[in-house]
């Protein structure tokens, strides 16, 4: 249980998806622009993540099975890809009021780095099933607070007086650099 | 689409290297541009990785548009991109070992890079061949240009060194805030602007959906998101 809370912390504050790994940067300064947007696609992305993994590491051990493991990058994007489409026409179909609160943000996900990344890295880190969904959750929270964090940062942003040369995109980028060097504190937390 | 067929090969070519260069102009391609930078060979070999990825795909994706059905294009890009993915990383892991364990998972994740997926969707599915992939060469060799141009900047002032050669004074007190993740969002931050500056273009407001070339992929067109947003709105 213990090793597990750990693997959680981790993923959330020491090794931050967004902020130490640079996965998913695209969504991150792309829906970052609002706390309730940045809220939607955390939310979509845990979800994603999390059952993206439950799927993957069934398909891997059949991968192991057969030898043919080099074969994982392929499997796993169809996985993914096909994944999101399944849960957006259930989610659609059961769940209406999930799916207008998390639908929106769903097609992006296939394209997002941290979802291929976490199930990949899962596999590579050696994780068994238990660990790797706690880590994808974990990875998923991390996102989240990232985008929370953050939309809050560029809301600030909005307001200031920043020099014409670095409007827009550059002083974007500027401030997840701060919000970055921030995260430095958490290194060596919990090893 | 008509304009772009009128203009000649070598336009298509260069058009990726600065006019829309794939990450200082378009803005794709963050992840990588971002993680693998913090050593100016680890840069050009992400980027010779991708260009070679982006090439193929290119490719074969023109030569096949009359073939995958437009509904579940999708799919079947990304499995082409995957399969050259896959291929490039066994190259890379027996001829070229070291690079292929800096690159880590990023050599995987090649297959998502939104610039590889927005060329296939935007270009080689509805352009010939030949101009597919000088547009891929171009615009894989401008991602190269851009990603050279970040890991020289990081690794001069983070380590102190340029391709592994230990600079003199530089090396003494390396900076070393610019080879950790902080330093990368600053030093693209202040290249991006600097383009703008020099280009005399305004940078991009936002990075965001509509700018992307894969929306339409995403089934996320202009008018679809707004729509969308509307909706949502409405319905809180």
């Amino acid at each position: 249980m213990k090793e597990l809370i750990i693997i959680v912390l981790t993923a959330v504050f020491v090794n931050n998806v967004v902020l130490s790994q640079f996965m998913g940067i695209c969504a991150f300064l792309g829906v970052s622009k609002q706390l309730k947007s940045s809220l939607g696609m955390g939310g979509a992305v845990i979800f994603v993540m999390v059952c993206a993994t439950a799927c993957t590491y069934p398909v891997y051990l059949l991968l192991e099975r057969f030898e043919i493991t080099y074969l994982r990058t392929v499997a796993f994007i169809l996985v993914i890809a096909m994944f999101v489409q399944l849960i957006e026409i259930v989610m659609k179909k059961t769940m209406p009021g999930l799916y207008k609160a998390l639908g929106v943000y769903l097609p992006l996900i296939t394209t997002n780095c941290a979802v291929l990344g976490v199930t990949v890295s899962n596999i590579d880190e050696g994780y068994t099933l238990v660990q790797s969904l706690f880590n994808a959750l974990g990875t998923g929270l991390a996102f989240t607070l990232a985008l929370v964090l953050f939309s809050g940062v560029r809301a600030r942003i909005a307001d200031s007086n920043i020099p014409e040369t670095f409007k827009g995109v550059p002083a974007t980028l500027i401030a997840a650099s701060i919000v970055s060097l921030s995260f430095m504190g958490f290194s060596g937390m919990f090893s | 689409m008509n304009e772009e067929k009128k203009t000649p090969l070598t336009a298509e070519f260069t058009k990726g290297l600065l006019k829309e260069n794939p990450v200082l102009v378009m803005l794709l391609g963050m992840c990588p541009t971002l993680a693998v930078t913090t050593m100016a060979s680890n840069a050009i070999g992400m980027g010779l990785a991708t260009t070679f990825v982006l090439v193929c795909s290119n490719l074969v994706i023109s030569l096949l548009k009359g073939v995958i059905p437009k509904a579940v294009r999708l799919p079947c890009f990304i499995v082409i991109i995957a399969g050259f993915v896959t291929l490039i990383s066994f190259v890379m892991q027996k001829y070229l070992p070291l690079l292929y364990r800096s690159l880590g998972v990023f050599l995987t994740l090649i297959t998502v890079n939104c610039i590889i997926l927005g060329r296939a969707e935007a270009f080689a599915s509805k352009n010939k061949p030949l101009a597919s992939v000088l547009d891929g060469l171009g615009m894989g060799l401008g991602f190269t240009l851009a990603l050279f141009a970040m890991g020289s900047v990081r690794e001069i002032l983070g380590s102190g060194s340029w391709f592994g050669i230990k600079l003199p004074y530089l090396k003494n007190d390396p900076m070393l805030i610019f080879i950790m993740p902080a330093g990368g969002f600053f030093v693209l931050g202040c290249i991006i602007a600097l383009v703008g500056k020099l280009s005399k273009k305004k940078p991009p407001k936002e990075i965001s959906c509509e700018n992307c070339p894969s929306a339409s992929i995403c089934g996320r067109s202009k008018k679809d998101t707004a729509d969308k947003a509307g909706e949502s709105e409405a319905a809180e």
